[in-house]
């Protein structure tokens, strides 16, 4: 529960701050415009240029555009292909995902609130997961994927991406799940409900935080996710955005301003779900730290 | 499972209370027949919850080590039975193989250079921006971005960025560094130092926003004290933030660690590993030689030796530098 609400009073953080304040603070913004800089320009340049011709930025990479070009946006948008990957990514990282925080949460809850024997165990097994990251499984992940036959499938990549997320998952989701009091529990098995019926009802509203983060954690991780699809699939019409990225950018690489407007548009759905759900990765990240 | 539950319940009779459940209307009846019931409730239940994330997570995260580990024994090409067992011989190759020998260097010089470079800038940059001042918020938004672009796109973006007569150049030039201009990703002594300048920028900021939330889990109390007993700002740092951040720095050392050793996409598709292997890592190498020329059992054998040096790291770091963080602190691994 700390965890949840544990944010300091934002009065006592103002005042311990503005003691020492006077020396700092221009540094502070001088480091801040420097960031801003080198993480912002970089981006805004292949939106600018994505709004050139190829022949424009030829001529000098620096330039605005002049006149804008808006046909290679229009281009992308207008192509069948770019929304089937994006359709695709979103499919894979949407099963992926309620996979991994359904799952995970049902065995973080039997992890966190049971006692039986060998629990602690499982959750070893579980937390080693972390140490063998998806893309290091990635080739023998292909070899068993064809052996059950889901080559070219997007649940064969839906699925392992869900199983990897289930570590990370579990660990984040089990320390916040113990935190809730056992009274809560008592009252709601006293009033007749079943513990499932207490964790379905009770127990998952309360850790909505939590859930967020770690889905938000499965989504980016199956989103971002470049190796895996790669060796699955065959057929272009399966490719997820990341894989169309790359394609596009062999298919296309001698015009450079369409290369750049699709990158920009791809860069689009991340930045945006992210924009969206920054506070909770901050505040999930917090509440995680303290445990 | 029946059976053994049945036993449990009979052994356990009296002390059904140390499960947590509530005592239901009926809990007044201790007899066997109540416990026995609810022994098998308690089994379904953890089945039922257990289960699923149990089979998939053996399924897609355990069996392909083992099925991985087996077919790194043979030699096997794709097609048909493994039936060319050759022992440790793909293992033999892959350290006689000068490329693979490079591609751990690459991946371990990568590796030291995220901590060495990417540590103290993040803790430095960290510490700076925990303070109250306009545009925080906005702040952090910035600096998280690039670590939730996908890689394909960081990559892409950046290579044509770095191309000859790109951004960087012209930057460079107008800045009078135009001497310094090199040709970023094709001469083999700077490519790998600007891949890792374009994974800097990809992965700086996850650093950043862990240690930031390490920074508000310390508190306030402990700086004022030291204030209060004379600590310049410099000296509480020192001697009150860093160490208490230590544990957020600890888990960062270790997610950084597990994620360049398997570091792929952004080399891969900014200079496919090349010129000439320059920027080879051992995921590429794995990539190329195992999926690319199809000699999967040799690709499988690489990728154990991966999961290895994950392993390794993993338990020496564990009994040497996190054994004193507790579990929650484990769980700052939360990015």
């Amino acid at each position: 529960m700390t965890a949840i609400t544990a944010a300091p009073p934002a009065g006592a953080r103002g005042q311990r701050q503005r003691s020492s304040s006077w020396t700092i603070m221009p540094a502070t913004y001088l480091m801040s415009i420097v960031i801003l800089g080198l993480t912002v320009v970089p981006l805004l340049y292949v939106f600018l240029d994505g709004a050139r011709s190829t022949a424009q930025i030829s001529a000098s990479s620096t330039a605005l555009p002049n006149p804008w070009v808006w046909s290679n946006y229009g281009q992308i948008l207008s192509s069948a292909a770019f929304w089937q990957f994006l359709g695709n990514s979103a499919l894979i990282a949407g099963v992926a995902t309620a996979l991994a925080v359904g799952l995970g949460s049902m065995a973080a809850f039997a992890l966190s609130r049971y006692s039986f024997h060998g629990r602690e165990v499982i959750f070893t097994l579980f937390i080693c997961g972390l140490l063998f990251p998806l893309q290091i499984a990635a080739l023998p992940l292909f070899l068993q994927l064809q052996l059950l036959g889901l080559l070219d499938n997007q649940f064969g990549v839906a699925l392992p991406e869900a199983a990897f997320s289930l570590p990370i998952t579990i660990l984040i989701l089990r320390p916040f799940m113990r935190a809730i009091p056992g009274d809560l529990e008592d009252a709601a098995l006293v009033d007749g409900a079943s513990r499932l019926r207490f964790f379905a009802q009770i127990l998952l509203p309360m850790c909505k935080p939590a859930l967020v983060t770690v889905g938000l954690l499965a989504f980016v991780t199956s989103w971002n996710q470049f190796l895996l699809p790669l060796l699955v699939f065959s057929t272009q019409s399966h490719f997820t955005l990341p894989l169309g990225v790359s394609t596009f950018q062999s298919t296309y690489s001698s015009n450079t301003a369409v290369i750049l407007a699709f990158t920009a548009l791809a860069a689009v759905p991340a930045l945006a779900v992210f924009i969206w759900a920054e506070r909770y990765l901050v505040a999930g990240a917090s509440g995680a730290v303290k445990g | 499972m029946t059976r053994g539950t049945a036993a449990d319940a009979g052994l356990t009779g009296p002390g059904a209370a140390e499960d947590t459940a509530a005592p239901g209307p009926g809990a007044v009846r201790r007899g066997g027949r109540f416990v026995r019931s609810r022994k098998l409730r308690k089994t379904a239940e953890l089945s039922i919850l257990l289960g699923p994330a149990l089979v998939l997570f053996l399924g897609f995260v355990i069996a392909p080590i083992v099925i991985g580990a087996y077919y790194s024994l043979y030699n096997w090409d794709g097609l048909g039975p493994l039936t060319h067992f050759t022992g440790v011989h793909n293992y033999k190759i892959a350290f006689s193989d000068p490329a693979f020998v490079q591609a751990i260097e690459h991946t371990l010089l990568l590796t030291g250079l995220s901590l060495l470079i990417q540590g103290p800038l993040a803790i430095g940059i960290a510490l700076l921006l925990n303070r109250d001042f306009r545009g925080r918020s906005f702040m952090r938004l910035v600096i998280f971005a690039p670590y939730v672009l996908p890689p394909a796109v960081t990559a892409v973006m950046w290579s044509l960025l770095l191309q000859p007569g790109g951004l960087v150049d012209e930057v460079m030039k107008s800045a009078g560094l135009g001497g310094l201009v090199q040709l970023w990703l094709a001469n083999v002594h700077v490519v790998l130092y600007s891949v890792f300048a374009v994974l800097t920028w990809q992965y700086l900021g996850f650093g950043i926003i862990l240690l930031l939330a390490g920074l508000q889990g310390i508190p306030a109390e402990l700086k004022e004290a030291a204030a209060i007993d004379g600590a310049t700002p410099w000296q509480t740092t020192r001697r009150v933030t860093l160490p208490l951040l230590g544990p957020t720095i600890r888990i960062w050392v270790f997610i950084t660690v597990i994620g360049s050793l398997q570091v792929f996409d952004v080399i891969w598709l900014m200079t496919q590993g090349g010129p000439a292997g320059a920027s080879d890592s051992m995921a590429t190498y794995m990539y190329r030689t195992g999926f690319q020329n199809q000699a999967f059992s040799y690709g499988t054998a690489i990728a154990i030796i991966m999961f290895l040096f994950c392993f390794a790291f993993s338990l020496v770091y564990q009994r040497f530098a996190l054994r004193r963080d507790t579990a929650g602190a484990l769980t700052g691994a939360v990015g």
